[in-house]
């Protein structure tokens, strides 16, 4: 059985201009060689901060943007080899909620007419149905069929992602990439937000890309997790493998760097020093040589791959001398 | 002798709808070399308060309380001119949003340089000389080139930097930090935490922390404040809130941790929403959603009962010896 | 399927319908101004005034009173009664002011939809396209802006012969640019906003996105433009008629009514004046209304 969404090798340069009039123009490599295999039904959470490029995968995934090399699958077939309506009808099936609870809704429609909008573009029902439709969904994120004729101003943030979600998933899409959909809301909000996304997802079947700087969100709903930097994949696997031991130097740093309540869950504080490079000018060689505790020469000439090892994908040089600290 | 002491805080805002009561009744005793979380989530009233201690509120803000005092002196009462004089200087505050709280039409240097001269008087020569020192508190490398850049070159975490900065400028015996972490990656939040913990220590600088992730607070705080819709419902000791809260609200938030339901299905979560101005309870506000309510939770406002720092808003506080009550 | 009439069954008090509660609200921050509400009030009032001239007109405004030339204003008299006087040929101040405001009205009208429809298309396309269609939008704007307003529409009048309504059109042209500049630049703001992604990832197509999502957005600072732009129509159209190129006689247009009686300003001043404070107060309470209206429609003067 063929993923639901795949993506290999997927690269998205952007060419920025330069400063001044003759400036070059230099290349921004926002993602640089990510790949990825997800199922039905199970949840891959794309971890990293800014400038990691997590934002970039999203547009790619959901095809409002093209790779500038490298390939997305939706059930086997390449949306950009396709043209016109098979196309469109892949795009149904990848559909996406955004961080911005007050953003992502359109402020001058109803919330019925935003839910329906995929509808309304890409079937042909009559009104009547449609809105039966949306208030449908409607009901299934925890709202009521009344909502549909109030405006989204009048709804609190979980409210409005709650509305984000029935939107998404109004045309049953196989795939929904979600980018930092609770990241906004208050910790009771973001519960209730991410019992929905789980509900939903086993009652669909979704493929469910949740794209999150948060670990301990991560940590209780994915299943693998893809650790970028830089627009690099540094680590990738299965979940509670990564969480329980993790291997690059940068994943440490992120664990160690999650405050967490529980004095139990705290992993030793990474200090690393400095500050984010810039996507404009990474550092030659491994990416996150600049910031590593373990550096060595070598790190800075050679960029190092994504190697098996440890049960999971990692792409450091030293990732033994890692390991064992 | 208390630096701050704040008995019944309460701030009104005039509104379309009528007058809406942000703060209701807060108590609050700061010594030197504190460290106090106030913890809440989106309107509980949180910021609001700090804000009306430094005299920040808008004009439609009504701010009454028994006691605000610092130092002994009466805040309430005190000219704009007096006023001027202690805030920046010996109380000091920052903010969440680094990148909008810096003017970005002056240099860093400028900006720190301004309060300086202000508070201090120094004249530029020392001025500058202070500047430097103070970037080099921070942690920000290569601090002369520094004073010569604008707000819009620096990073998130470089402007947080600059304004901690700004802050201890005049070495304050206070320094409120509202959500200074919120809008950055986790791996910098870590910097900025151990930083403020840092110089809170070296200048025994008493330090209010307004946050609303527990994470955070569980790492740094020595005592907290839990806010609830503008009342404050409990304040502990670290240890004793997160071992054993006493308000169900602290008790029910805790629980919809994602680091606490690790083994579960679903989240916990709290049923029901923050109560808005319309729709406030007569009694306990947080009895609607309470699953340990009674009769009398809902006929009368529960009053803040305790002593010092150890202070609840509760008939029927929840009981960790065997089941809740 | 029946639209909800329900009186709201849920959480919390809810006002009954939507569109109440926003105009309640949008009174409240308008009506803090007293000047914006005297000039929406008066404003309301020439309106009345010009449906209802025919019957509150105390004369036709055409009928040339032969033996009443020049008269001074005056009442209560035997004959010869004219509350604003007579003009040059015997014709009632009044009435002429009155049927004026008509043309006044209908001038400024013109404008503004000439104006916002033509201004919001140009304005979209350029926000959407960018690049080189972005660019010639932009310059003809430019070029537009580039001659003083009165002196285009003086120029383009001249092309395309004096009368009101070429005038009107005249005037549309020289106002443009502001409308595709503000439509363009609000456009390109909400470009960036969530929203259009979020329709973008449901499928929607160019037009959907230029005029379905991202137009309504718009809107706040078009209306407040448009609102200003009334007034300024009224005393251009007045401007042109003044130098006899808009509303020719005998038209009773304000601006044409002291053109043509300008010979008498020494001798018979109310039949200029008047006309003079016509046009004063009817720009005067549009702009007042138009200040209100900014500052209600700006979020961040909005308090709760």
């Amino acid at each position: 059985m063929s993923a639901a969404i795949e993506g290999r090798d997927l690269k998205r340069y952007y060419t920025v201009k330069g400063s001044g009039f003759f400036g070059k123009p230099s290349t921004l490599k926002a993602v640089d060689g990510a790949s990825f295999s997800l199922e039905s039904g199970k949840t891959l959470a794309i971890v990293g901060e800014s400038g990691c490029g997590k934002s970039t995968l999203a547009r790619l995934a959901t095809m409002i943007e093209k790779p500038t090399s490298g390939n997305i699958f939706i059930s086997g077939t390449d949306p950009h080899a396709n043209a016109g309506a098979e196309k469109s009808r892949l795009r149904q099936d990848v559909q996406m909620i955004f961080q911005d609870p007050y953003g992502s809704l359109n402020p001058r429609k109803k919330v019925g007419t935003i839910v329906e909008e995929p509808v309304v573009i890409n079937r042909n029902l009559p009104a009547a149905e449609r809105r039966e439709l949306a208030e449908v969904m409607l009901s299934k994120v925890g709202l009521r069929p009344e909502h549909y004729d109030r405006y989204p101003h009048m709804f609190s943030g979980g409210q409005r992602q709650r509305i984000a979600i029935a939107r998404a998933l109004v045309l049953q899409p196989k795939i929904l990439i979600a980018d930092e959909p609770v990241s906004a809301l208050d910790i009771s909000i973001q519960a209730q937000v991410l019992n929905i996304l789980m509900d939903l997802q086993e009652e669909m079947n979704l493929a469910l890309v949740f794209i999150s700087h948060d670990l301990s969100v991560v940590r209780r709903i994915a299943d693998q997790i893809m650790v970028m930097y830089l627009g690099r994949v540094v680590e990738q696997g299965d979940a509670k493998t990564i969480f329980a031991n993790p291997c690059h130097p940068y994943t440490q740093a992120l664990l160690g760097a999650t405050p967490a309540v529980d004095p139990k869950l705290r992993r030793e504080r990474v200090k690393l020093t400095g500050e984010l490079p810039s996507p404009l000018n990474p550092p030659a060689g491994c990416a996150f040589h600049t910031r590593c505790r373990f550096v060595q020469d070598f790190c800075s000439t050679t960029a190092p791959g994504l190697e098996m090892k440890f049960e999971r994908q990692v792409a450091c040089h030293y990732a033994e001398v890692a390991m064992k600290s | 002798m208390s630096l701050l002491e704040i008995r019944n805080l309460s701030v009104d805002f005039q509104t379309v709808s009528g007058s809406f009561r942000a703060v209701d009744g807060v108590n609050l005793d700061i010594r030197e070399t504190d460290i106090l979380a106030i913890v809440g989530e989106s309107g509980s009233g949180k910021s609001v308060s700090m804000l009306a201690v430094m005299g920040l509120l808008p004009w439609t803000a009504k701010i009454t309380a028994d006691i605000m005092e610092f130092e002994g002196r009466d805040l309430l009462t005190i000219s704009s001119r007096e006023r001027r004089k202690i805030i920046g200087q010996d109380i000091s505050m920052i903010f969440q949003e680094p990148m909008s709280s810096l003017n970005p039409c002056f240099t860093v240097g400028f900006q720190i340089g301004e309060t300086l001269k202000e508070h201090l008087g120094m004249d530029r020569n020392a001025r500058k000389i202070r500047s430097i020192e103070l970037l080099e508190l921070v942690g920000i490398p290569a601090p002369e080139e520094r004073l010569k850049a604008f707000p819009h070159q620096l990073s998130g975490g470089m402007s947080q930097r600059v304004m901690i900065a700004m802050a201890i400028a005049c070495s304050p015996k206070l320094l409120i930090a509202d959500e200074p972490t919120t809008a950055l990656d986790v791996t910098i939040q870590a910097q900025i935490i151990d930083l403020l913990v840092s110089l809170q220590n070296d200048k025994g600088m008493a330090l209010v922390l307004i946050t609303h992730d527990m994470g955070v607070v569980a790492e740094t705080a020595k005592q907290v404040i839990v806010m609830y819709a503008g009342q404050q419902v409990e304040q502990q000791e670290v240890e004793g809130l997160f071992s054993t809260p006493r308000h169900p609200y602290t008790n029910a938030l805790l629980n919809a941790l994602p680091e606490r339901s690790l083994g579960l299905d679903r989240l916990p979560t709290i049923e029901g929403v923050v109560p808005g101005a319309g729709d406030r309870p007569n009694g306990c506000l947080f009895s609607p959603r309470c699953e340990f309510a009674q009769d009398d939770c809902e006929a009368q406002i529960p009053p803040l009962v305790g002593t010092g720092t150890n202070t609840l808003r509760c008939f029927h506080p929840v009981d960790h010896g065997g089941h809740g009550e | 399927m029946n639209q909800s009439t329900i009186n709201s069954i849920e959480s919390g008090p809810r006002q009954p319908s939507v569109l109440r509660r926003n105009l309640l609200e949008f009174w409240y921050y308008f009506s803090e101004s007293k000047t914006a509400v005297v000039g929406l009030a008066y404003l309301v009032g020439i309106i009345l005034m010009a449906i209802f001239a025919d019957f509150i007109a105390p004369h036709d405004p055409t009928i040339q009173y032969r033996d009443c030339l020049e008269q001074a204003p005056s009442w209560g008299g035997d004959k010869c009664n004219f509350l604003f006087g007579t003009d040059y040929a015997g014709r009632d101040m009044l009435s002429r002011i009155i049927y004026g405001t008509r043309l006044s009205l209908v001038a400024g009208g013109m404008v503004v939809i000439l104006c916002l429809s033509i201004g919001i298309v140009f304005g979209v396309i350029a926000g959407y396209f960018r690049g080189w269609v972005d660019t010639i939008i932009m310059r003809i704007m430019d070029t537009i802006l580039s001659v003083p307003g009165l002196l285009m529409a003086l120029v383009l009048v001249a092309i395309l012969g004096p009368g009101l309504l070429n005038a009107m059109i005249a005037i549309s042209i020289t106002y443009l640019p502001y409308f595709v500049r503000l439509t363009r630049a609000s456009y390109i703001t909400e470009n960036t906003k969530e929203y259009v992604v979020a329709s973008k990832v449901s499928g929607a197509g160019k037009f959907r996105i230029m005029f379905i999502t991202i137009l309504p957005n718009c809107m706040a600072p078009l209306i407040v433009q448009a609102t200003l732009s009334f007034s300024t129509a009224i005393l251009d159209t007045a401007a042109l008629g003044f130098l006899g190129m808009g509303a020719q006689p005998p038209t009773p247009e304000w601006g044409t009514l002291i053109a043509e009686n300008r010979d008498l300003m020494l001798s018979a001043p109310w039949t200029v004046t008047f006309p003079g404070l016509a046009i004063l107060l009817a720009v005067l309470a549009i702009n007042l209304m138009g200040d209100g209206l900014r500052d209600a429609l700006d979020p961040k003067m909005k308090r709760s």
